[in-house]
């Protein structure tokens, strides 16, 4: 990275030695991040970030079906990225989910097979509660439908296998360990794209602007060494958060564990307990060492709890995810469960519980 | 028996109406009024949770029948 940022400075698009290096950087970066996602080099773009990915890719797959029409068929626990770029994309029709936060397959078929869809969307797995989408099954339904596929893969990319038959597929770097402001767009060879905004030369027009050529590189090299472990490791993960499942299920009462227990991604668990402020947890848990999110509206700028967890109709008040990483050790996740009834009950303690 | 919860935030209204549960009759039904958008996923899964019966949920009133 430090040597990216010394050979790796200059403009990629320029003429000039610098210019040069900095372009053959960027087009090994390209093709070790293409190589990682299973794609050609000339199917990848580079973005600022994974949300950027989402707002060009699914605006551009949108404006590129205009003739057909203009709906944009998506999950109700999308991420907030595709929920925003859908809503300015086009019109929208969401499709509920049930209780383990999994798509309902044949509502989502039947609205792709309607008149005047432009695109559908839908995330590989849910980036808060873990459960694995139908993929594969909804691919063959767009395919037959002549309608393109576009796939949030943020939260699966290097952790899970994506299955195939996607259009469109967007990752970000940082879930990886890489840096931020790195984010994946594949598109596959015959997916019209009509970018949504003034052109210029760079990434076909999808990602304006002199790109940060040692982030991708960084970018890269994250990825291979995190895909160079990933059996291992996400074996790992699973077992570890099948461990942890367990654990907060039976040794804290009144506790709500979300999400599919074993069609999911390795590496992440949620979970909600009840009369807990999630806030208050979230900050016990921090003066522990552990850095932990939540859907609780009370972590939210917006006091509105999150939009997955309402969806699924699980409780929203006192949630916590957990997610593994690759120096996360079983020490910490045994600590984490030792620790935590006890913060649990000191909190509703407080409130009278 | 009615709660006034409006105004409070979430986990506010769940525990407001655990703690006034007990005084309720098996059978007998308790309002709770709450305006925290909270409210109209987690009342509903406390009731799933404790195995309580939601009567009705609409305009941020809630009906709760216990049953146990």
């Amino acid at each position: 990275m430090l040597s990216a940022l010394d050979s790796g400075w200059a403009d990629p698009a320029r003429l000039h030695h610098e210019g040069r290096t900095a372009r053959l950087l960027l087009d090994n970066a390209r093709a070790v991040l293409a190589e990682g996602l299973g794609v050609r080099p000339d199917e990848l773009f580079l973005t600022t970030s994974g949300t950027a990915a989402i707002h060009t890719g699914l605006l551009a797959v949108t404006a590129a079906r205009r003739r057909v029409g203009e709906v944009v068929v998506h999950s109700a626990v999308e991420h907030s990225a595709v929920l925003h770029a859908a809503a300015a994309a086009g019109t929208t029709a969401e499709v509920g989910v049930d209780a383990l936060g999994r798509v309902d397959v044949d509502a989502f078929a039947q609205q792709v097979r309607q008149p005047g869809v432009a695109v559908a969307a839908l995330q590989s797995a849910n980036h808060e509660v873990a459960t694995r989408q139908p993929i594969g099954e909804l691919a063959e339904v767009c395919a037959a439908a002549g309608v393109p596929l576009f796939v949030d893969g943020a939260a699966s990319i290097a952790h899970d296998v994506v299955p195939a038959g996607w259009s469109a597929l967007t990752a970000s770097a940082h879930k990886w360990g890489g840096p931020a402001g790195v984010g994946l767009l594949a598109v596959r060879k015959g997916t019209r794209l009509a970018p949504a905004w003034p052109v210029d030369e760079r990434e076909d027009g999808l990602s304006p602007g002199h790109p940060n050529v040692p982030a991708a590189l960084a970018a890269a090299a994250a990825l291979q060494a995190r895909l160079s472990e990933a059996d291992e490791l996400n074996k790992q993960h699973r077992a570890w958060i099948d461990e942890l499942r367990h654990r907060v299920a039976t040794d804290i009462p009144d506790v709500e564990v979300v999400g599919d227990p074993s069609d999911r991604l390795p590496h992440v668990l949620t979970f909600s307990c009840l009369y807990v402020d999630g806030e208050a947890l979230v900050t016990a848990l921090d003066a522990e060492g552990f850095s932990v999110s939540s859907g609780s509206a009370c972590t939210a700028s917006t006091l509105r709890p999150s939009h997955v967890l309402a969806a699924m109709g699980v409780l929203t008040h006192g949630n916590v995810r957990v997610s593994l990483g690759r120096t996360s050790t079983h020490d910490e996740v045994d600590r984490f469960a030792t620790v935590l009834p006890g913060l649990v009950q000191r909190i509703r303690a407080e409130v009278g519980m | 028996m009615t709660l006034d919860c409006r105004g409070m935030l979430c986990p506010l209204p769940v525990i407001k109406l655990a703690q006034a549960f007990p005084d309720l009759a098996i059978g007998d039904t308790i309002t709770i009024l709450a305006d925290d958008p909270a409210a109209a996923t987690d009342i509903p899964a406390w009731c799933r949770m404790r195995s309580q019966e939601l009567v009705s949920a609409d305009n941020h009133q809630y009906v709760v029948r216990r049953l146990s």
